[in-house]
C-alpha cells in the first residue's frame, strides 16, 4: 500500500503508456512528463501567489485578498482571468519581435530546468548524467530574456532594470554554482538522482542530508541567498524595484505577457528551490525514519512549500539592498565564503569519520565568516541610528 | 541525414546568416545567440553532453551577455547601421570561400572518410571529470591560474581608473 501511494504517478504513467502503440511510446512518455510538470508547477504557482499575498498581508497587518470565493481562495482564478482579458499593449517605439519573444525565452528554459529536479522516487522527468550542469546551463538563458525585455521596450526604466538584473544574476551565479559544487564533490556525481541517493539513510535518527554537515549548512545558506538573488526576490528585487524604477524590465508589459513573466519568475523560484532541496535537503527523502510511510513526492512538495514560505517571510521582513551593497555581498563576502566552503567539503571528504572532522570543518567555515564579517562591519561604521529632525 | 540534424542545421545556418546581415546590432547579437544554441544542440545530438551544456552555460550565459553589454556601452545599439555592404565585404567573401574550399578539400581527402568508422569512445561526464582531476590536472591548474590573473588584472584596471578620478 505504501509502495503504491509512493509510486502512484509512475504506475499511472506506465498504465497510460501501454494504451498506445509501441513506436509512439517514447514520444508519448515525453509528452506525459512535460504535461505533468506544466500542470503541477502552474498549479503550485497559483497557490503560491495566493499564499504570498495572504502572508504579506498578515505581515503588514492587513487581510490580504478575501473577496473572491471563501477566504479569497479563488483569487488566483480572478487574477488569471484578468491577465487574459487585459489589453496587450506594445509601446509604439518598441522592438516588436524581441518584445514578443522575451517572455517565451524566460518561461521555456525555466520549465526545462524543472525537468531535472526529481520530485519523488523514480520521478525525475530527465535523469541525465549531467543533471546539475543542465540545470545551471538552461538557467543562464533567462538572463538573455531579461535583457531582451529591457532593451526592446525602449524605456529608460526598463533598460536600467535589465542592466541591474543582468549584473545581479551574473554576480550571484558564481556563489550559487560554487555552493552547489560542494555537494557534487561529496556525491561524486552531477546526476540529480544519484545526488539524492547519496543522501539516503540515517545517522541514528538524524537523516544523512548534506545540510546537516558543517559545509552543507554553510553551502545551503549561501545557495538560498544566491537563489533569492537569482530569482530577483526581495531583498534582492532591485531589477524590479517598483518604488525606484517602476517595475524594471517589465514596465512595458501588460496582460498575458506580464503574467508569463510573473509565471517565469515564480517557476524559477520553484526550480532553484527544488535544486536546493535536491542538493542539500535530501530531495524526496523523509526527515525521520518512522515518517517514511508518507509518499516521496509529498516530502518534496512539503519541503518546497517550507522554502517558499521562508522566501515570503524574508520578503515581508527585509528592506531592499542598495546596488553597491548587493555587489559587495556577492563578491566580497559570499564568493570567499563559498571558496572556503569548498575547502571544508574537501577536508570533510578525506578526514576519518568522527568528531575531528566536525571540529576542523566547522572552524574552516565559521572562521572566514567571522573574519570577513567583522572586517566589513568595522569599515562601514554602523552605529546607533541618529534622528536629525524627528527627535 | 536525420530530421533533428536537418532542423538544427537549418536553424544554425539561418541564424548565422541573420547575425551577419541584420541592420540592428542587438538583433545581430541575439541571432548569434541562436547560432550558439544550435551548436550546443549539435553537440547534444552527438551525445557530447558535457560539451553541449558547457556551450550553453558559457556562450549563451556569458559570451552573449558580454557582447550585448559591449554593444550597449559603446552606443552601438542606438542607431541602425547604414549598410552592411562595403568594399571589404567582397574581400571577406573571397576569404570565406577560400577557407571553405580548403577545409572541404582537406576533409574530402582525409583518411577518416576512407577508413571504416570505429564506434565512438564513450565520454561520460564522470570520465571527463576524472581525466581533468587526474591526468590533466596540470593544464587545468595552469588555465585556472591564467584566468585568475586575467580577473585580477581586470579588477586592477577598473580600480586605477577610480583612483584617478578622485584626485
Amino acid at each position: 500500500m505504501v509502495e503504491t501511494t509512493d509510486q502512484i504517478f509512475v504506475i499511472l504513467k506506465h498504465w497510460l503508456l501501454h494504451s498506445v502503440p509501441d513506436q509512439w511510446q517514447p514520444l508519448f512518455s515525453a509528452v506525459l512528463s512535460v504535461a505533468a510538470i506544466i500542470v503541477t508547477f502552474a498549479t503550485l504557482f497559483a497557490i503560491t501567489t495566493l499564499l504570498e499575498r495572504k502572508g504579506l498581508g498578515r505581515i503588514q497587518n492587513r487581510y490580504g485578498p478575501n473577496r473572491v470565493g471563501p477566504y479569497g481562495l479563488l483569487q488566483p482564478v480572478a487574477d488569471g482571468l484578468k491577465a487574459l482579458t487585459k489589453e496587450d499593449i506594445i509601446p509604439h517605439t518598441a522592438d516588436k519581435a524581441v518584445h514578443f519573444l522575451a517572455p517565451l525565452v524566460l518561461v521555456v528554459p525555466v520549465f526545462l530546468a524543472l525537468a531535472v529536479v526529481p520530485v519523488g522516487r523514480n520521478m525525475a522527468a530527465l535523469d541525465t548524467d549531467a543533471g546539475v550542469l543542465f540545470f545551471f546551463a538552461v538557467g543562464a538563458a533567462t538572463e538573455l530574456s531579461v535583457f531582451m525585455a529591457g532593451w526592446s521596450s525602449r524605456n529608460k526604466y526598463s533598460l536600467l532594470g535589465a542592466m541591474r538584473a543582468i549584473a545581479q544574476m551574473i554576480s550571484y551565479e558564481v556563489p550559487l554554482i560554487l555552493a552547489a559544487v560542494t555537494v557534487i564533490m561529496a556525491a561524486g556525481s552531477l546526476s540529480t538522482v544519484s545526488i539524492i541517493e547519496a543522501q539516503a539513510g540515517y545517522w541514528g535518527v538524524v537523516p544523512r542530508w548534506n545540510v546537516l554537515t558543517p559545509w552543507g549548512l554553510a553551502g545551503f545558506i549561501l545557495f538560498m541567498i544566491a537563489a533569492a538573488a537569482e530569482s530577483n526576490r526581495s531583498p534582492f528585487d532591485l531589477p524590479e524595484a517598483e518604488s525606484e524604477i517602476i517595475a524594471g524590465y517589465y514596465t512595458e508589459y501588460s496582460g498575458f505577457k506580464f503574467a508569463l513573466f510573473f509565471l517565469g519568475e515564480y517557476l524559477g523560484l520553484f526550480a532553484v528551490s527544488g535544486m536546493g532541496i535536491t542538493l542539500f535537503l535530501g530531495g524526496w527523502h523523509a526527515p525521520l525514519a518512522w515518517l517514511e510511510w508518507l509518499p516521496s513526492w509529498f516530502w518534496f512538495f512539503a519541503k518546497l512549500l517550507v522554502l517558499i514560505g521562508g522566501f515570503i517571510w524574508v520578503r515581508g521582513t527585509l528592506p531592499r539592498l542598495r546596488m553597491d551593497q548587493l555587489m559587495g555581498l556577492a563578491w566580497k563576502l559570499m564568493l570567499p565564503l563559498a571558496l572556503a566552503n569548498i575547502l571544508a567539503a574537501g577536508v570533510w571528504r578525506f578526514m576519518p569519520v568522527g568528531a575531528g572532522r566536525w571540529i576542523v570543518c566547522s572552524i574552516l567555515v565559521v572562521v572566514p565568516y567571522l573574519v570577513l564579517g567583522r572586517a566589513f562591519a568595522g569599515r562601514s561604521q554602523m552605529g546607533k541610528r541618529v534622528y536629525r529632525f524627528a527627535d | 541525414m536525420s530530421l533533428p540534424f536537418a532542423i538544427i542545421a537549418v536553424l544554425t545556418l539561418a541564424s548565422a546568416v541573420a547575425a551577419m546581415s541584420l541592420r540592428n546590432l542587438v538583433h545581430c547579437a541575439l541571432a548569434l545567440t541562436v547560432t550558439f544554441a544550435g551548436l550546443a544542440a549539435f553537440y547534444l545530438t552527438l551525445d557530447a553532453q558535457f560539451i553541449g551544456y558547457a556551450q550553453i552555460l558559457v556562450y549563451i550565459g556569458a559570451v552573449a551577455i558580454l557582447i550585448v553589454f559591449a554593444i550597449l556601452l559603446t552606443q552601438g545599439g542606438d542607431a541602425p547601421r547604414q549598410s552592411s555592404f562595403s568594399a571589404s565585404s567582397v574581400v571577406g567573401v573571397g576569404i570565406a570561400v577560400a577557407v571553405f574550399g580548403l577545409l572541404s578539400g582537406i576533409i574530402l581527402t582525409s583518411r577518416a572518410l576512407t577508413h571504416e568508422i570505429r564506434p565512438p569512445p564513450e565520454a561520460t561526464v564522470r570520465q571527463i571529470g576524472n581525466q581533468l582531476m587526474g591526468k590533466f590536472i596540470l593544464p587545468l591548474e595552469v588555465v585556472g591560474l591564467l584566468l585568475t590573473a586575467a580577473l585580477i588584472g581586470a579588477v586592477l584596471i577598473a580600480m586605477r581608473e577610480k583612483q584617478d578620478k578622485s584626485r
